[in-house]
């Protein structure tokens, strides 16, 4: 069991989105889209809530969050960059670009920076490629990235 | 259309609009109204052209003249030049070459190179928003025909004649599949549409929702209507959101038209349409695990059969097929299976979409009739190598594909002769690469691609392919052996053995295409300790030419781990031990003392 320390705000919000589904065991992932959406990610207690509200075990929603990819336990930064990692992107020098990032941002793949500004992650093509390698600063796309580019990304934020 | 007298096709298809396409239709709606000729010349923001490299592209009807619209300035130039003085912006307009190569768009152009569009036909051709747009263009006319004057068991009969296979990758016999779900007894059947596009480098089921999603609710509405199924199910890419938003548009119009709900024509046939999200799970292209993951579960694959055709989602019949094969269905119930199945060769009819990139000069999409040789596809229409380089190797298939070099060049592609060749059709990507990429690194970027993606499921999957992971690794970083070698040849025939699902299965294949077709790299790799492409990092040594270095200290000062040493005004050193390869030294040296090796 996990303590939940949420606002009782916040649980009515998501009592609301399993509601909107009809409290359905198998609405679970589009629940699961719903509340990423509106709290920008999935803590424990979330899970808690939802797992009650729907009738399924804690153990299954755990399972479906970790399964996909697109469902995130850890908060973003403020503004989240993402590099695509798609072939097109790595053939023309993907790796590169995310490299150059982890170094400006002293982060890794999957972490947070300390000030809670920006977060790396890497995806698997946006289908923009035509444009790689592509790297995407929250909803903006940013189109033939290269390594000597990611210093002005990154100031364009700070 | 009508009552305008020239039209403006903008691109919103996601490499254009991530290029600000929006922007260009507000700049060109802006000037059109300072022109005063916002009555006479309408814009119109459809889908993707295939131009993705120049965007964002627009296209002027009916001149057929392709621009690129990048700025406010760019608007202008293109309103006053082509509307105005009647002449043509021709520093803006697309070369020749490329637009020969790529929009072989029979109704925009006289002579169509190479190219023949039934699935993408209505992609950057129409308002992807309007119905009667679609409608105008022959939309639901196969639909009526259907309803009105065949029977369910002659539309699978047409279906079968046509000779059309999956487009997902697998090839499986579209009409065979229908037939089998419609003999399968219950009192509920599902038609599903796979766009859960997860190949990388793949994107022409998002073009096609994004240009045309009309098409194929149409076709899944005719498929309900083979099978006897009310009810409809796309699967989507979360991560797609302009596709999403577009079918919903769609969805809701064809409600709105009588298209989609009870009672459609009035011929006593009912079916509606549904929505589901994927979240980013390539296994979840797999058929079981789709359902599964539709049903709200992991999408984990489980053991056929029973197949989705007699047991799937929640346990009712199902036909699954992919967003390709569904956009080719209303062309083959209107023009005829004969028509259809005289396109291609003897066991693929018809067309493929394909999404080219990689290092190749055009990039984007085409389609292309079986049987076309990739010399065709990669030298004609795609414009050859960029920078001038040389061809390496095509990829398709993506992570269950493989790698096809020079040799293959001239083989023509269809499902068997890409199996044959180690390859794969796959769901259409194609990457290019060039003489700088490491064929030993490909494998291995394919490897982390599944070891990812695998469910976890089976162990020769979870494990093996994390320990062909591991070998190429150690290969990459100079310390493989020629046990290596085999050890990979031998595992990766166990994985493809012992997996229960396509995603095993096929896993290992770009390892074994690339050791089939470029062995002598991976020899050069254990043996040399050599990466002729320079692209393995552990293999490569930065170092300074003593006759070049005029001891500036730029490099010194520049390098993050304080491997350079030297004294000022002398020749400097890079003490190998503590390089990390990172390349700073080689930026900041305005000499070109600094060589790699």
């Amino acid at each position: 069991m996990v303590n939940i320390k949420l606002s009782d705000d916040k649980i009515i919000r998501i009592k609301d989105i399993c509601k909107s589904f009809n409290n359905e065991g198998g609405e679970l992932i589009n629940v699961l889209h719903k509340t990423q959406s509106t709290f920008g990610y999935l803590p424990a207690e979330v899970q808690e809530i939802i797992a009650r509200e729907l009738n399924v075990s804690l153990a299954h929603v755990y399972g479906v969050v970790t399964f996909y990819s697109f469902f995130t336990m850890i908060p973003k930064g403020e503004f989240p960059i993402s590099i695509c990692m798609g072939t097109a992107c790595y053939v023309r020098g993907g790796e590169k670009v995310l490299d150059e990032f982890k170094r400006e941002l002293k982060i890794t793949v999957g972490q947070t920076s300390d000030d809670g500004r920006f977060s790396l992650s890497c995806l698997r093509c946006v289908g923009a490629c035509g444009l790689a390698p592509v790297v995407m600063v929250g909803e903006k796309v940013y189109g033939r990235v290269a390594p000597d580019m990611v210093k002005d990304i990154i100031n364009e934020y700070k | 259309m009508a009552k305008f007298k020239k039209h403006i096709l903008v691109c919103g298809g996601s490499t254009c609009h991530s290029l600000q396409s929006h922007i260009a239709i507000s700049n060109l709606k802006a000037i059109l109204v300072e022109k005063n000729l916002e009555q006479e010349i309408q814009i119109i923001e459809t889908a993707c052209f295939g131009f993705c490299s120049s965007g964002p592209v627009i296209l002027i009807l009916p001149d057929n003249t392709y621009y690129k619209c990048t700025s406010p300035a760019d608007a202008r130039m293109i309103v006053e030049e082509h509307f105005i003085s009647g002449k043509k912006a021709y520093d803006l307009m697309l070369a020749e070459s490329q637009i020969d190569g790529l929009a072989s768009n029979p109704k925009l152009l006289a002579s169509p190179k190479k190219q023949i569009r039934i699935a993408l036909r209505n992609c950057g051709n129409i308002d992807p928003e309007n119905i009667n747009d679609y409608i105008l263009n022959g939309g639901y006319l196969a639909l009526g025909k259907v309803l009105k004057e065949r029977d369910p068991q002659q539309t699978i009969d047409i279906i079968k004649k046509s000779g059309l296979r999956g487009r997902g990758g697998g090839g499986f016999p579209t009409g065979l599949k229908w037939e089998i779900t419609s003999k399968s007894q219950a009192d509920q059947k599902y038609v599903v549409c796979n766009a859960d596009e997860g190949d990388p480098g793949a994107f022409m089921d998002r073009s096609i929702l994004e240009g045309d999603p009309h098409s194929v609710i149409e076709a899944m509405a005719i498929c309900g209507y083979s099978i006897g199924a009310s009810k409809g199910l796309v699967y989507i890419r979360a991560e797609y959101p302009l596709a999403i938003t577009r079918l919903k548009i769609a969805i809701a119009q064809a409600r709105e038209y009588g298209l989609l709900g009870d009672n459609i024509l009035d011929k006593g046939f009912d079916f509606d349409i549904e929505l589901r999200y994927g979240a980013g799970a390539f296994v979840c292209g797999e058929e079981t695990a789709l359902i599964h993951s539709m049903e709200g579960m992991r999408g984990e694959p489980t053991f056929k059969p029973p197949f989705p055709s007699v047991s799937g989602y929640l346990g009712k019949p199902t036909n699954v097929n992919n967003v390709e094969t569904f956009a080719s269905i209303p062309v083959i119930i209107n023009k005829g299976a004969e028509w259809f199945a005289s396109i291609g060769t003897e066991k693929s009819k018809g067309t493929k979409v394909f999404a080219l990139a990689g290092k190749i000069n055009n990039v984007g999409l085409i389609e292309v009739p079986m049987g076309i040789t990739l010399r065709e596809i990669i030298f004609e229409i795609g414009g050859g190598i960029q920078n001038g380089k040389k061809f390496k190797a095509v990829q398709t298939g993506g992570p269950s594909g493989g790698c096809l070099t020079e040799a293959h060049l001239d083989t023509p592609i269809d499902y068997d002769n890409l199996i044959a060749a180690g390859s794969m059709m796959g769901s259409g990507g194609m990457i290019v690469m060039d003489e700088d990429d490491c064929m030993v690194s490909v494998a291995k970027f394919y490897l982390d691609f599944t070891v990812e993606e695998s469910c976890g499921k089976c162990t020769p999957c979870r494990i093996g392919n994390k320990r062909l992971y591991e070998i190429l690794e150690t290969i990459t970083q100079g310390k493989g052996t020629m046990q290596d070698i085999d050890k990979l040849k031998n595992l990766s025939y166990v994985i493809k053995d012992a997996s229960l699902c396509g995603l095993g299965q096929t896993s290992p294949n770009p390892v074994l295409s690339t050791l089939e077709n470029f062995w002598e790299e991976y020899i050069e790799h254990v043996t040399v300790k050599k990466c002729r492409s320079s692209q393995c990092k552990a293999m490569m040594q930065y170092i300074i030419d003593a006759e070049q270095c005029v001891g500036c200290t730029a490099c010194a000062r520049n390098c993050p781990v304080n491997a350079i040493t030297g004294e000022r005004k002398l020749a400097h050193l890079i003490n190998q031990d503590i390089c990390i390869k990172c390349g700073a030294c080689v930026e900041k040296c305005k000499f070109n003392a600094i060589n790699v090796k």
